[in-house]
């Protein structure tokens, strides 16, 4: 028997912001604990208090590169509730759920082809130097083209809706500020023919990569979990932009269902560990053990009843049918769900951009002032909830925030878990590749760890072997 | 059509340079010239790039010397990647890999001091170098609006 060891990953990339692994092996050389760590302290709910009430939809969205539309439309939705307004205007409506459909789309884009393809296309243990986007656009300059082209066309919805491509200002509280001029309209109309085969032909790649692969898919990282999400009030259809909250166990038998997101605070609770900025949320009535629950696309296709748009729905249903324990509990058939996400936005795009509504000039609503107010949403990568409270003088005095990420805590430190478990225990030496299978699981989460940064491609990877005391015994570095 | 991109972060004080200087060119409205301006480069722009017929990268620089160089650059033989930005060059790789003809690409870096400050302001010297740039700039549109010949100038 040997001493003790730590194994420490940091940063982990291809992923958004910054976190590290640590995985301590016991003396006979067994993973003992893993655990991802959020290093960065976030602190905008501390920082955001005392702007004022139509400042928020602005501020807020700088916590993330990626997917600021988000932050910018949960927070304008908590700022509706706030001004009184419960019924938007339905250009206003409208030019929001298109702004929330282009960026879910180009962060779903830009995760599957730029951050998951080099994984997926040259394999988990790949020499690193051909891990990014880079060697895929040489390797295949076609599905480079399209990938570029199709996130192109996200962010152009986006600055179309929201007035730029990264933290616009079209949401303001009961309303939006703008809408959607005819040739503009027409502009972006001329692409959707070639946006929605190939988010068709990505669909495909996607799935028969799951399904070429399904051994590797059913036992990588793969364990039952209850899900979360909003679904449409009374049908409970998939609904990325308005809805009830659900959540589900991992039979499908439901936790609570269409239950009003302003009492979320009821139903979920956040635990705190001391080892990581990012909390652990958990189902109050389920307790800290077992009420954990996993958010995202593929949590998506379990709590919804059904997709409201035709070849999003057969796609689901597709995904539905195969074996259990792969649609139900394998999180690398996230690529999958993520790609009928893609085509669920395209369809309600190329809808959205159909409808008149579009050019009217009824854009606010006013109502009765309150002191409180929630916004959910359906991020690309799950469920996103934001809480305010405001004085008398419009200013924030709280602020509560749990993003998607928060959410799948659980689910992504025991992925973790199970993966060092399956590449790690009895090895005595480290490779670069046997890592990288961390770094996968936890990738495909599509984590947004600091909702701060934007990682294209390798950042530094260090690894440090420690023993009990924590002195490094080994070490391996790569590069940028 | 002549494109311009003004790339940096305006709220980290002279990184914003670009997109100031971007900001000055969009107010004048000059014919056939298309401005563009963002945080950072991306992938995408180099559909932008590959549908103009030229194209002028507006960039703040550490260490080129005082007011700003402006030269002719090509395509990357090697693409290279960071973590957080793409150059210029490899934009055009791009470019030229997935989207067929580029024209001419220049780049203007324009000198600036203070990037370690979160400020929306420019530091003097920067504003003094941004002041020579832009009439260059505006000059040198207007001279070559209609004979693209290649540049080199380090002023």
């Amino acid at each position: 028997m040997s001493e003790p060891r730590i194994i420490e990953i940091s940063p982990i990339t291809r992923v958004e912001g910054h976190g590290k692994v640590t995985i301590h092996l016991d003396g006979d050389g067994h993973v003992d604990e893993a655990r991802l760590h959020i290093v960065e302290f976030r602190g905008f709910e501390r920082f955001i208090r005392g702007r004022l009430l139509w400042e928020v939809p602005v501020i807020v969205q700088r916590l993330c590169g990626i997917c600021p539309v988000s932050h910018h439309l949960a927070a304008a939705k908590a700022m509706d509730m706030i001004v009184g307004v419960d019924t938007l205007p339905s250009t206003a409506e409208k030019m929001r759920r298109l702004m929330h459909y282009g960026q879910v789309m180009q962060s779903h884009v830009l995760h599957f082809f730029h951050l998951a393809s080099p994984d997926l296309l040259f394999g988990f243990s790949a020499p690193a130097a051909r891990r990014n986007i880079f060697e895929v656009l040489k390797e295949n300059p076609e599905l480079g083209r399209r990938a570029i082209m199709m996130r192109k066309f996200g962010q152009d919805i986006i600055e179309a809706t929201a007035g730029k491509k990264i933290h616009g200002t079209g949401a303001i509280p009961g309303g939006i500020n703008r809408n959607l001029p005819i040739d503009v309209r027409d502009t972006l109309l001329a692409d959707i023919d070639d946006m929605a085969q190939w988010a068709q032909d990505a669909l495909a790649i996607a799935r028969d990569y799951t399904l070429d692969n399904i051994e590797q898919v059913r036992s990588f990282a793969a364990f039952p979990s209850s899900y979360l999400s909003i679904v449409r009030n009374g049908d409970g259809a998939m609904d990325l932009y308005h809805g009830n909250l659900r959540a589900q166990d991992a039979n499908g038998a439901k936790i609570f269902d269409q239950l009003g997101c302003s009492r979320y605070h009821e139903v979920l609770v956040e635990d705190v560990r001391s080892w990581s900025y990012m909390k652990f949320p958990y189902i109050r009535d389920i307790g800290p053990q077992r009420g954990w629950y996993r958010v995202g696309p593929l949590a998506r296709m379990h709590t919804a009843d059904f997709i409201g748009t035709p070849r999003a729905e057969a796609a689901r249903q597709e995904l539905m049918s195969i074996a259990d324990d792969v649609a139900h509990h394998a999180v690398l058939a996230n690529h999958w769900a993520r790609m009928i996400e893609v085509i669920h936005c395209v369809e309600k795009i190329e809808e959205l951009l159909l409808d008149p509504d579009l050019q009217s000039i009824d854009l606010v609503a006013k109502g009765e002032r309150r002191q409180e107010g929630i916004g959910v949403i359906e991020a690309p990568r799950g469920n996103l909830i934001h809480h305010y409270e405001v004085d008398e003088n419009d200013q924030v005095t709280y602020c509560n925030l749990i993003v998607a990420t928060t959410h799948n805590n659980e689910g992504l430190s025991r992925a973790v878990k199970d993966v060092a478990v399956q590449s790690l225990s009895d090895q005595s030496q480290i490779t670069e590749g046997m890592l990288n299978h961390i770094e996968v699981a936890i990738r495909a989460y599509d984590p947004c760890l600091s909702c701060a940064t934007h990682s294209l491609g390798q950042m530094p990877l260090k690894v440090e072997l420690l023993d009990a005391d924590g002195q490094v015994i080994a070490a391996k570095t790569k590069d940028a | 059509m002549t494109l311009i991109i003004g790339y940096g972060n305006p709220g980290r004080g002279d990184d914003g340079l670009g997109p100031e200087l971007a900001r000055r060119l969009q107010a004048q409205a000059l014919p056939g010239v298309t401005v563009i301006s963002d945080f950072q480069l991306k992938v995408e722009h180099s559909v932008d790039v590959a549908g103009a017929d030229r194209t002028v990268f507006l960039d703040a620089a550490i260490d080129t010397p005082a007011p700003f160089e402006f030269h002719e650059i090509a395509a990357a033989a090697h693409i290279d990647i960071s973590s957080h930005r793409v150059s210029p060059e490899t934009v055009v790789a791009l470019a030229k890999q997935h989207f067929g003809t580029v024209g001419p690409v220049y780049v203007m870096a324009i000198r600036g001091v203070a990037f370690e400050v979160f400020s929306e302001d420019l530091s003097a010297e920067a504003a003094e170098n941004l002041s020579a740039a832009e009439p260059f700039l505006v000059d040198w549109l207007g001279r070559t609006a209609t004979s693209e010949r290649p540049l080199s100038q380090n002023l």
